[in-house]
């Protein structure tokens, strides 16, 4: 050892008060930076929570829905045997309501009565019978929503203290419904009617199926449009472009296009698919397309990440082996990057979901009363849907948009789970 | 080595010293003043060396003068570097690597090459070594293919150790035996060139000695050609050494030969351990 090693150790003393005073600022930086992390977290879950609960408190209530049991007697005068599609179903209706409550004579009242089912409950029955022409003639018990108020009512929703001239529904139409409550009628089972109808006019029937149908419909589009497209793009970037002034050009206009605002894309959407092309409005096949700029930058740079990310040991091994370029590819690359290209691809495409500014651009906020047979009918989406919902002044609404924000939400959760799920199932050391 | 520290001072020549021998080997790989570029920036400077069929050729010298650039040229592995460049003529059986009728894919498979690090793909062991007889078609059918991994396997001295997994991961397998997969790959498309670079510097003594042993077997039918650090290793396995120094092949010989008795200068004080 020289004198200079020696006179540097003799320099520095570990034991030093001034050493363990550093020793102990760096500690307490450390604690620092844990105790930050802690809080920054505990913000970010707190707020999540926050945003749950007040959606759990509202929505749960949409997911059951009041429901009263009536005996219909079809009677023959009003409906047609040869085609029971036509008939005066209102008048049935009416019949049921004077069998249950024969002391209401007034027309005014009767009217009164009448709203306490679902406006749609001659419809109901007209479908019951049509599908059953036997039934004309007889006696049958139906199950139909009560209307928007006296699920309200039953809900609690309503109070029945409050002065009569506060309320929706007046103490008549209480009277009534408490009879039939009395009767053992009134039930409130889980409200199928969420998933299976679509939207309506009357909350008590308004369901997300048309929504979720498109929905799928749009994603679909989007995913078979972007998925190709992006792994494409992104192997020819990673894989074949040369690098220089051109390739640098295109890498950051994709990374700029990924932070574009989506009210953008609905606007090109608007003016390109639809003006240009005269794509129908609101049709899935357009939201896709929409959707698909939105994922197309997203899927591009995962693909890329995931391309750089195998290894360049493996390339080499398989180039030294004789593969041409695009075995290397498609042997090698590909298959250890899918992981990462399949993660990335339904992050995106759960981003997709929940874009609500370009669907509303496009038209997808129409107000539609059935799921879209296909890709060019009119539609709207899970996001759309709640933008309408969340519009509408019904106290049925608000409950139903909270509880089509969890669904929504629900849908996200198990888009990213499968994605964890992939990521950890397919994920390869070497 | 050091008792050859030969009386007459060695002199340090521009020109490649080449020490022939009689008895070499007819010649498979020959370059003729080849330079590489990476860029701007000139990495070999008009190498020329002729490397006989069936034996072992180690090129050696100091860290970053050119050995592994040099060996990747001679299965243009070099072309997937941007911005590399070759000049020069190298040959393969007295024809043109870099000719443009020649494809790249062809030379790859007749001229195989092993990595410092062993790099199995993340496959079975079977579809390691079947992969290369695939890709080419040198099988045409299940049992043929079973019968080159086989032989592959038999070849690389692995067969025993992994005749009753052939299903397992080849990442699964020891350092030394993901080396031995490496080579067993490579000669599953009978080449008749095999590149090593630095094969056994991941290795411990043990699977060094395996692998050694290995190269001594294929070189009965094989071109090798070995880069190593290891000087013993050099002087153990190769019947001919390369010296490269600053880009520059400073010195080419029967290997006996350049460990006792340089003539340059530097493999002098290479072999010596005077710098490295
Ligand atoms: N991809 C590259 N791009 C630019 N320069 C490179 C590249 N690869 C190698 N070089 C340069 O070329 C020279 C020779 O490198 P090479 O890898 O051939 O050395 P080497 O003899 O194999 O060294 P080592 O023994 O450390 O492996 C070095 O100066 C190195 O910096
Ligand atoms: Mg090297």
């Amino acid at each position: 050892m020289s004198t200079a090693d020696a006179a540097l150790t003799q320099k520095f003393d570990w034991s030093s008060e001034s050493a363990a005073a550093r020793r102990r600022r760096r500690h307490r930086a450390d604690r620092r930076l844990r105790t930050i992390g802690v809080v920054a977290i505990s913000i970010a879950i707190g707020l999540l929570g926050i945003l749950i609960v007040s959606l759990v408190s509202t929505g749960y209530r949409a997911f059951v829905q009041t429901m009263v049991t009536v005996p219909v007697y079809v009677d023959p005068q009003f409906v047609n045997e040869d085609d029971p599609s036509k008939g005066n179903y209102r008048a049935i209706v009416k019949g049921t309501l004077e069998t249950l409550f024969p002391e209401v004579t007034d027309p005014r009242e009767q009217r009164e009565l009448a709203r306490l089912l679902t406006n749609n409950t001659q419809f109901m029955i007209r479908a019951k019978v049509v599908a059953d022409p036997k039934l004309i003639g007889t006696t049958f018990d139906i199950r139909v929503p009560v209307s928007d108020p006296f699920d309200q009512l039953n809900k609690g929703v309503i109070d029945r203290d409050l002065p009569e001239d506060r309320r929706k529904i007046n103490d008549k139409q209480i009277g009534w419904y408490d009879k039939l409550e009395a009767e053992g009628r009134v039930s409130t089972p889980f409200n199928w009617g969420l998933f299976v109808n679509s939207d309506s006019r009357f909350p008590e029937l308004a369901g997300l199926a048309g929504a979720i149908v498109g929905s799928f419909y749009a994603l679909l589009v989007c995913f078979l449009i972007s998925f190709p497209v992006g792994i494409a793009a992104a192997v020819y970037l990673e894989e074949f472009a040369p690098k220089n002034r051109w390739t640098d050009l295109i890498e950051v206009n994709i990374n700029n296009l990924a932070a574009v605002p989506s009210i953008v894309f609905g606007l090109l959407g608007l003016a390109v698919f639809l003006n240009f092309f005269g794509l129908p409005r609101s049709a899935p096949l357009v939201g896709g397309m929409v959707l698909s700029l939105m994922t197309l930058p997203t899927i591009i740079i995962v693909t890329r990440a995931s391309l750089k990310a195998v290894p360049p040991s493996i390339r080499e091994a398989a180039l030294g082996m004789g593969a041409s370029r695009h075995q290397v590819i498609t042997h090698h690359v590909l298959p250890l990057a899918l992981p990462g290209i399949l993660t990335g691809t339904i992050i995106g495409l759960a981003q997709a979901l929940g874009e609500t500014a370009p669907l509303l651009l496009i038209g997808m906020n129409a107000f539609i009363t059935s799921p879209p047979g296909g890709l060019l009918d009119a539609s709207t989406a899970l996001p759309t849907q709640i933008f309408i919902w969340a519009d509408s002044p019904e106290r049925g609404f608000v409950d139903r948009t909270s509880a089509a924000i969890l669904v929504l939400l629900g849908f996200l959760i198990i888009m990213n789970g499968i994605a964890i799920f992939l990521r950890q199932r397919l994920e390869r050391t070497w | 080595m050091n008792q050859a520290a030969n009386a007459e001072a060695p002199a340090r020549s521009a020109e490649t010293i080449v020490v022939d021998d009689p008895n070499m080997n007819p010649i498979r790989v020959a370059a003729k003043d080849t330079s590489v570029y990476y860029g701007q920036k000139q990495a070999l400077f008009d190498v020329s060396i002729d490397i006989p069929e069936r034996s072992v050729t180690s090129f050696i010298g100091p860290s970053g003068c050119g050995k592994s650039t040099f060996l990747r040229c001679i299965n243009r592995m070099n072309d997937t570097i941007d911005g590399c460049r070759v000049e020069g003529l190298i040959t393969l059986d007295e024809r043109n690597i870099y000719d443009p009728s020649l494809d790249v894919v062809e030379l790859r498979a007749r001229v195989g090459m092993v990595f410092q690090k062993p790099n199995p793909f993340p496959k079975s062991i079977y579809d390691n070594i079947a992969y290369g007889p695939r890709i080419h078609g040198l099988a045409t059918n299940k049992s043929e293919l079973d019968g080159v991994v086989e032989s592959s396997l038999r070849k690389a001295g692995l067969w025993e150790e992994v005749k009753d997994r052939l299903d397992d991961p080849g990442t699964g397998l020891s350092g030394g035996q993901q080396q031995r997969l490496c080579i067993a790959r490579a000669v599953a498309v009978s080449p008749e060139v095999i590149l090593m670079d630095e094969p056994c510097s991941a290795l411990d003594p043990i699977a060094t000695a395996k692998v050694e042993e290995l190269i001594d077997e294929l070189k009965e039918n094989y071109c090798i050609i070995i880069v190593t650090h290891s000087m013993q290793q050099a002087a153990r396995v190769s019947q001919r050494t390369a010296f490269f120094h600053l880009g520059i092949l400073v010195e080419v010989g029967p290997t006996e030969h350049i460990f006792t008795n340089p003539k340059d200068e530097r493999t002098h004080d290479y072999i010596t351990g005077r710098f490295g």
